[in-house]
């Protein structure tokens, strides 16, 4: 029996919103790093990542979930902003990779960030170095769950604590000239 | 005033009608495609799940009254160029049920004319939001529209002359009662039109106005959520229009709705089988084609009519 006020479980439109989203996932075509080559394959016959749902989408106001594929370099950080900002929620993040965790194999290298999810909030890593299509399909199926059970709001949670996710991206960007609330 | 309500109720029925086919058409058409490519592919009901998504996406960019109206003006063009589309013939839609469809006795001049508003609107909305990708977009979508339409046209007015008459309905009587489908009595200008809806499909080779890869899926690229949904919706509407003309002014209209759905099917299968053995053409490529045979056939067509 399900309580009317039960905060823990979903209404039954939350539940077909839900289930609508996780199995439509627009995917930005936009890759940072080394990574990126895995899409085609994962998108292409052998993969066929399009039978899941998930698909291209060329521009950040259609895409659901932006791949950060490998390493950040401050410059493309100044973009990887821009561009989430730009998406519309509910909007995800997958990082590839330990260089989206750690800085990987650029831990101490002077332009490359170490850490993604000091800057925009991140939803699901995947790891490898590069992933392969299998290991992207399985972090794509984890963040399906993760929409299904209605957790994946790191949207507003990116809204809600704008302050520090900007002095962390003013920290690293010194040159920043951007418009400051833009979505 | 229950007729008022009947052809409410057929106005409603019409356009869910045509939403469904279209979108319906379109799943088909990505699942068969992901055949060819030797994929799975998504399931045939995709394309509803992906605009059920995007309605329920949060939008809240504000580029200019017009942007806001670009979709809303492709959705009204279409739902207004469908309610003067005979359907079926006589207008019956489901027979047992008196749900007629609103059968439009006046010209197709006025139909090609209406046909451009979807695309004035796309042109109008995605100027506004200032995206240089839209701009480009719109461009080549104006463009391509200078290469198909010629064809297209010629070939509906060598239809005029050859039966002196603008009337789709007309049209449909007088295929009905000489029993020739007008495919055969013009095949010129059939030739003409076929190939014109090659480009008014926008598959490819004639899919420079989305061009992903190149300008960021053109005036759509600052539209997303509940917008593109609309644009989405439009497009299909517009797409179940454009075959049901075709079917009633060349292959003698419909009797009932499975006899449309196949007709309309075989129809829409044209543009998209070539679609699948060819790359994209660029801009003057594209019209370059238009301007050749299809031309040529249209004059054709023409000449047949006259003589």
């Amino acid at each position: 029996m399900i309580e009317a006020n039960d905060k823990e479980t979903q209404g039954v439109v939350d539940y077909i919103k839900n289930f609508i989203r996780k199995h439509s996932i627009f995917m930005l075509a936009y890759g940072t790093g080394c990574g990126a080559i895995e899409l085609p394959a994962t998108l292409t016959s052998r993969y066929d990542a399009e039978r899941l749902g998930i698909r291209g989408a060329a521009t950040p106001r259609q895409a659901d979930v932006l791949l950060i594929t490998g390493y950040l370099s401050t410059k493309t950080l100044k973009r990887v902003i821009r561009v989430y900002e730009q998406m519309q929620d509910p909007k995800y993040v997958i990082g590839f990779g330990s260089c989206t965790i750690n800085g990987g194999m650029y831990f101490d290298s002077y332009n490359t960030i170490n850490s993604l999810a000091q800057y925009i909030p991140v939803d699901i890593y995947i790891n490898g170095c590069m992933p392969r299509p299998e290991a992207i399909l399985a972090g794509f199926e984890e963040l399906q769950k993760k929409i299904q059970k209605g957790e994946a709001d790191n949207g507003t949670k990116y809204q809600e604590n704008i302050e520090w996710y900007r002095a962390n991206q003013k920290k690293i960007i010194k040159n920043w000239r951007m418009p400051d609330y833009n979505w | 005033m229950n007729d008022i309500l009947l052809t409410i109720l057929a106005a409603i029925v019409t356009t869910i009608m045509a939403f469904t086919v279209g979108m319906l058409y379109g799943g088909i058409v990505r699942k068969l495609t992901a055949r060819v490519q030797n994929r799975v592919g998504p399931p045939i009901y995709q394309n509803f799940i992906d605009l059920m998504k995007l309605e329920f996406k949060t939008t809240n960019i504000h580029h200019g009254l017009m942007s806001h109206l670009g979709p809303v003006w492709i959705i009204t063009a279409a739902v207004s160029v469908l309610m003067f589309i005979p359907i079926v013939h006589g207008g019956m839609l489901l027979p047992g049920f008196s749900i007629e469809n609103l059968t439009f006795k006046g010209d197709l001049i006025f139909l090609i004319y209406m046909m451009t508003f979807g695309s004035l609107g796309m042109a109008l909305g995605a100027g506004e939001t200032g995206n240089p990708n839209s701009a480009i977009g719109v461009t080549r979508g104006l463009s391509l529209m200078t290469g198909f339409e010629i064809p297209f046209v010629l070939a509906l007015v060598a239809l005029m002359i050859q039966y002196q008459t603008t009337s789709i309905t007309g049209f449909m009587q007088i295929q009905e009662e000489t029993g020739t489908w007008m495919m055969f009595s013009n095949p010129f200008a059939f030739i003409a039109a076929l190939m014109a809806s090659l480009g008014m499909f926008r598959y490819s080779p004639f899919d420079i106005v989305g061009a992903p890869a190149e300008i960021a899926s053109g005036p759509a690229s600052e539209f997303g959520g509940k917008y593109l949904g609309m644009m989405m919706s439009g497009g299909s509407i517009f797409a179940f229009i454009k075959l049901v003309l075709y079917v009633d002014v060349f292959m003698g209209g419909a009797h009932s709705i499975p006899e449309l759905l196949l007709k309309t099917f075989v129809l829409y299968m044209v543009p998209v089988f070539y679609g699948w053995i060819n790359p994209r053409y660029r801009t003057e490529q594209a019209i370059r084609w238009f301007y050749k045979w299809p031309l040529i056939f249209g004059v054709i067509g023409v000449i047949w009519a006259i003589y």
